[in-house]
């Protein structure tokens, strides 16, 4: 026993060139690039010329004037919040579901699933023939004589956008369910039959108990929808190219288009500079948010 | 709450029914993946003469066997690099609460916010000057920086949560900090290690943006970007179209079916972790 102390104090302090490999591989692609990014965003860099001059703001004017790029951040913030709002409810209600007494829960679980493993630019092909006028969906709703239903989803620029969002939810509401699932199940059941007893309905259980111990499940639901909607690419890629126009551009797929088909790298940089101020302030925002709220609930 | 009542045979119903429309495109994939060009009935009715032609030509003229090899070779690089070198790094991150350590996990923590459309511009002109354009090793670099952030964000949480009695144990019996780490804290992260590991892989397996930068032109393509070219030539062939599909996607639904628990308790293991 006397040798407990001596012991305890001998604690074993990892040498620091254990981070060295990790610090050399994060520097070289993300942080040294960023910043080469950031200082390129006020140059007119052609990608290619080592040569290129400084430009002050010009790039952030020109994007103020350029339609196309108001839209595009437009489309980002629309897409980024619908995603949120609708795979989360979806999801949460999945969630509810399959965490219930009927018998096809695990079976379900596992199949809701399922699509958001698979590739996303696989199933955004897959839904751009299912959309299209001769599509599935169209032969659906004409098989069950909804024939004013017919649209042709990703061709009109009032539909499209909403078509983009639809797909993103049928893939990645089963994401969410599976979060939310993981804090239902963390929600003791002795707590719900106290609540029973003393006269809770479903609904006010739900909202008094599941609620507030849902809420790191939120947190983390609501984290990755919000960014991964603003990060948006490969889905308005394979569905429009960002049409039909410009009905459905992100900034990603402007960036992607001004640096790799126009040649501008230096203007596309500047709006990869937009891109992560939008992304930190999402971010940070609604950690605040959301960290409040879960200490409330605790 | 657990007895099953009318109103729980309802909700099964319900359940079911929206299986049903997840699941309808995939119906529509494999009917459509099977029935012959000649075949142009609505695409929901099953078709009659179903064929394997449009799975054998897609194979062939997509070279998705090759395609295949790419993603899998990128994947397992990518993945072993990044949480080899993430654990190893998590270690006194989490343990040391010297000033330099905290910052530099904020630092780590600063490209969890950093979206890769800024890095990649200017990392696109390095892998150039590097000849590592439209190599894979291109990607597995990309991909081994990249995920550091968030796999070292999941390994501190996890041993900050984990006591240090048998590293220090381990001191005292002899070991050096490089052994006390291999044969002592190692073994103990194997939960989180496989709740990263399945994150990681498909992360990776499914990235588009970036080989589409790194490999166009390339004939070492991954499944995602050899797709898209596959769609961009066969534009209106949507019975073949449709075969490569479902060749990329049966082996990541046939893992997923096998190790299904394992892979969902990953996705939610990010709440825990």
């Amino acid at each position: 026993m006397t040798l407990a102390s001596p012991a305890r104090r001998a604690r074993t302090t990892p040498p620091w060139w254990f981070m060295a490999p990790a610090l050399l591989l994060f520097a070289f692609v993300v942080l040294v690039p960023s910043a080469r990014g950031v200082y390129y965003a006020f140059t007119d860099w052609d990608g290619l010329d080592p040569h290129h001059s400084f430009v002050g703001l010009g790039n952030f004017a020109d994007m103020v004037r350029d339609a196309d790029a108001v839209q595009a951040i437009w489309h980002t913030l629309v897409i980024a919040v619908s995603i949120t709002l609708v795979q989360n409810a979806v999801g949460l209600l999945l969630a509810l579901g399959v965490n219930s007494a009927i018998k096809s829960r695990n079976v379900l679980r596992v199949f809701l699933f399922a699509p958001a493993v698979v590739t996303p630019i696989v199933t955004a092909y897959l839904w751009r023939n299912l959309l299209g006028p001769d599509g599935a969906v169209n032969s659906l709703f004409g098989a069950v004589g909804l024939d004013s239903w017919r649209q042709d989803w990703l061709g009109s620029a009032d539909l499209a956008l909403w078509a983009v969002v639809a797909v993103i939810v049928w893939q990645f509401a089963g994401y969410s369910m599976v979060i939310f699932l993981a804090g239902l199940q963390s929600v003791p059941q002795e707590v719900h039959e106290a609540a029973a007893l003393d006269g809770a309905g479903p609904v006010r259980r739900f909202w008094s108990v599941t609620r507030p111990l849902l809420a790191p499940a939120f947190t983390i639901n609501l984290m990755l929808s919000i960014i991964g909607g603003i990060k948006l690419f490969d889905q308005v890629y394979a569905l429009t190219g960002g049409g039909p126009g410009h009905a459905t551009d992100t900034l990603s797929t402007l960036i992607y288009k001004d640096a790799f088909t126009l040649g501008e790298f230096g203007y596309s940089i500047a709006l990869a500079v937009v891109l992560t101020i939008i992304v930190a302030v999402a971010s940070t925002g609604q950690y605040a948010v959301l960290s409040r709220s879960e200490r409330a609930a605790s | 709450m657990n007895r099953y009542r009318p109103r729980t045979l309802a909700l099964e119903l319900g359940m079911i029914a929206t299986a049903l429309v997840v699941g309808f495109p995939v119906y529509v994939l494999a009917n459509l993946a099977a029935r012959p060009a000649s075949d142009t009935s609505s695409p929901i009715r099953p078709t009659g003469s179903p064929t394997l032609e449009n799975f054998t030509h897609a194979w062939q003229q997509g070279a998705l066997g090759g395609a295949l090899a790419n993603s899998v070779l990128v994947t397992a690089c990518s993945v072993a690099i990044v949480l080899a070198v993430s654990a190893l790094a998590a270690y006194p991150l989490a343990r040391v609460t010297a000033r330099w350590s905290r910052s530099t996990y904020l630092l780590v923590l600063l490209g969890l916010v950093l979206p890769f459309q800024l890095a990649s511009l200017p990392l696109y002109q390095t892998m150039r000057d590097l000849g590592l354009l439209g190599t894979p090793w291109a990607l597995v670099l990309f991909h081994s920086g990249l995920q550091v952030p968030f796999t070292v964000f999941l390994y501190v949480g996890f041993l900050r949560a984990l006591p240090r009695d048998f590293e220090d144990a381990a001191l005292i019996d002899g070991c050096t900090p490089l052994q006390g780490f291999r044969y002592v804290v190692l073994p103990m992260l194997k939960p989180v290690t496989v709740t990263a590991l399945v994150l990681n892989a498909v992360a990776v397996w499914n990235d588009f943006f970036t080989p589409l930068l790194y490999l166009s032109g390339s004939d070492r393509q991954t499944m995602p970007v050899a797709i898209a070219g596959f769609v961009g030539q066969y534009v209106t062939d949507w019975n073949l179209i449709f075969a490569a599909l479902v060749i990329s996607i049966l082996p990541v639904l046939l893992v997923y079916f096998l190790l299904q628990r394992i892979i969902i308790n990953g996705f939610a293991g990010g709440l825990r972790g």
